[in-house]
C-alpha cells in the first residue's frame, strides 16, 4: 500500500510540473514590442533573410521573424487568424485573393521584385532536356512542379505549359511539391528528371541543379507586398516595406537574382 | 465527385493492409526472437526498435527519403539492380507506415510473448517440439490477444499516416494521395466541404475497421 500512495505523490507531481511548464510557456505573447512578423514566399527565403539582418542592424529596436511557406498556405494561415505583420506572395493572384477576404490593408500594397521561371534538371542527369519540348520525350519520368492550388510558381508552370500546349501530354508525369523549395528539393536529391522553379531559386541550388531552359508564355512573375489589416504594429511593418523598395533592399533582392519589379 | 473520395480511400486502404502486413511479421518476429532468452544488448535493440514511437513521422521520412532516395545506399542499388524507386509510389508509402507501425506491433508482441508461462513451452520441448513449432502452436497462439492488439494499433496507425507518407510518396492524387493527404490538400486549397467529407468517410471506416476487429476478438468467446 505504501509504494501505492508514494506512485499517487510521484505522478501528482509530475502532473503539477507538467502544468507549470505549460502555463509558463503559455504566457509568450505572441509578439513582443518591436517586433514584426513576416510572412513570405518560399521563394524569398534566402534573400529576406538577408535584408532582414540587414534591416535589424539599421533599426535596433525591431525584431523581425520570418515565416515562409507556399503563399496559398501562409494565406490560408492568416485566414484562420495568425498574428501576421506583414505578407509577401510570389504572385498577384494570392495578393488579390487576400485583399478580397480583407486581410490586407490595400493602400500599403506595392511590387517589390520580380521573377523568371526556368526549367531545371539535376546536376549530375545524362538525360537530354534543353527546352520543354524534350519533357515529352520517354527519358524523361517525372517532372516536378508547383501544386498550381496554392503555390504560385505551379500557376506560372501550367500557363506556360498550357501556352506551349505541352499541359496535356505532360500531366501524367507530373509530381507536385506543396512549396517552390520542394519542388528544387526533389530535383537536388535527384527524384525526378526535371523540374520548374523560378531563377532565384535555381541560383541558390546551383551546384545541384543546373538550367536547361527559360520558360515563357505567362504573366509577368510580381511580388507584391502589403501590410496586414489585423498588425498591430502597422509603423513598423510600413517601415519594412519602405526597405524592401529601398536602394538597399533592392540590392540585396538583384544579389539573390531578383529583377526590378514590372510595374503595374 | 464521388471518384474524388472513393480512389483517396482505395489508396489508404491499399497502403495500410500492406504496411501493417510488414509491420506484423517484422514485428511478431522479431519479438519472437528477442522473447527466447536474454542476449547482450537486448534493451538497446528493445529501444532501437520502439524507436520510430518517438521520432516524428516527418523525422522519419527525412531518414527514408535519403534511405530509399535515388541517390541513397538502398535507393540507388534497387535503381540500379531491378530499375525501381520507391519515391512517389504507394509501395513507398507503404514502406513508411510499416515502419511508423512496426513499433506498435513489436512492444505489445514483446509484453504479450513475455506474458507466457514458459512452462507451457518447455513442456512441448520435452515432448519433441523444435523451437519453431514451439513458436507457432504454443507462443503465437497464447500471446495472441496482445499480438492482436498491437496489429490493430499500427492498422489504426497506418491509415492516418501523414508526415513520413508525405515526404518519401508525395502527394499525388491517383498515386499516393491517402486521406489524410487529400484532407490536408482540400483545407489548404480552401475546399472545405471536401474536407469535411473526407474526414467523415475516415472516421467512419477507421470506427468500422476497429469496431469489427473488437467483435471478432470477442467471437473467440
Amino acid at each position: 500500500m505504501k509504494s501505492f500512495r508514494r506512485h499517487i505523490s510521484l505522478a501528482r507531481l509530475a502532473v503539477s510540473a507538467l502544468s507549470a511548464v505549460v502555463i509558463v510557456s503559455g504566457q509568450c505573447l505572441p509578439a513582443q514590442a518591436g517586433e514584426i512578423i513576416v510572412s513570405a514566399a518560399a521563394s524569398l527565403t534566402d534573400a529576406l533573410t538577408v535584408i532582414k539582418k540587414a534591416y535589424e542592424k539599421e533599426n535596433p529596436g525591431t525584431t523581425i521573424v520570418t515565416n515562409f511557406g507556399a503563399s496559398g498556405t501562409l494565406l490560408k494561415q492568416m485566414e484562420q487568424g495568425a498574428p501576421v505583420d506583414v505578407f509577401a506572395s510570389a504572385d498577384e493572384l494570392t495578393m488579390d485573393q487576400a485583399a478580397a477576404k480583407k486581410l490586407i490593408d490595400p493602400s500599403t500594397r506595392v511590387d517589390f521584385a520580380a521573377n523568371s521561371l526556368v526549367l531545371i534538371v539535376p546536376i549530375a542527369s545524362k538525360v537530354h532536356v534543353s527546352s520543354p519540348a524534350d519533357l515529352a520525350g520517354p527519358e524523361v519520368a517525372r517532372i516536378a512542379l508547383g501544386n498550381p492550388d496554392l503555390v504560385p510558381v505551379g500557376r506560372y508552370t501550367m500557363e506556360a505549359f498550357t501556352t506551349l500546349g505541352l499541359a496535356e501530354t505532360l500531366r501524367p508525369k507530373f509530381i507536385n511539391g506543396e512549396s517552390v523549395r520542394q519542388v528544387l528539393d526533389y530535383c537536388a536529391r535527384g527524384e525526378v528528371e526535371a523540374a520548374v522553379v523560378f531563377a532565384t531559386d535555381a541560383m541558390v541550388a546551383g551546384d545541384k541543379v543546373r538550367v536547361a531552359a527559360v520558360l515563357a508564355g505567362h504573366k509577368p512573375i510580381d511580388y507584391p507586398v502589403a501590410v496586414v489589416a489585423a498588425s498591430g504594429n502597422k509603423g513598423p511593418a510600413a517601415s519594412f516595406l519602405r526597405y524592401l523598395t529601398s536602394a538597399a533592399g533592392q540590392d540585396i533582392l538583384a544579389g539573390y537574382g531578383f529583377a526590378k519589379p514590372g510595374g503595374r | 465527385m464521388g471518384a474524388g473520395f472513393i480512389i483517396p480511400l482505395g489508396i489508404t486502404l491499399k497502403v495500410a493492409v500492406t504496411a501493417t502486413l510488414c509491420s506484423f511479421v517484422l514485428g511478431v518476429g522479431l519479438a519472437g526472437l528477442f522473447s527466447r532468452r536474454p542476449f547482450a544488448g537486448r534493451d538497446l535493440l528493445d529501444a532501437a526498435c520502439a524507436m520510430p514511437l518517438v521520432l516524428p513521422p516527418t523525422v522519419i521520412g527525412y531518414y527514408l527519403l535519403v534511405v530509399i532516395g535515388r541517390k541513397g545506399i538502398i535507393g540507388s542499388w534497387l535503381l540500379s539492380v531491378f530499375g525501381v524507386s520507391l519515391t512517389f509510389t504507394w509501395q513507398g508509402a507503404a514502406l513508411a507506415s510499416a515502419l511508423v507501425g512496426f513499433p506498435l506491433v513489436f512492444t505489445s508482441a514483446r509484453a504479450a510473448f513475455a506474458g507466457v508461462d514458459e512452462n507451457l513451452e518447455n513442456a512441448a520441448r520435452t515432448m519433441g517440439a523444435g523451437e519453431l513449432a514451439v513458436f507457432f502452436r504454443i507462443s503465437l497462439p497464447l500471446a495472441w490477444r496482445g499480438v492482436a492488439a498491437g496489429t490493430l494499433l499500427a492498422f489504426a496507425r497506418a491509415m492516418g499516416e501523414f508526415g513520413a507518407t508525405l515526404m518519401v510518396a508525395g502527394n499525388l492524387p491517383g498515386k499516393t494521395q491517402t486521406l489524410s493527404l487529400a484532407i490536408y490538400e482540400a483545407v489548404q486549397a480552401g475546399r472545405d466541404s471536401d474536407a469535411a467529407v473526407l474526414v467523415v468517410l475516415t472516421t467512419t471506416v477507421s470506427l468500422a475497421v476497429l469496431f469489427g476487429a473488437g467483435k471478432l476478438a470477442k467471437k473467440k468467446y
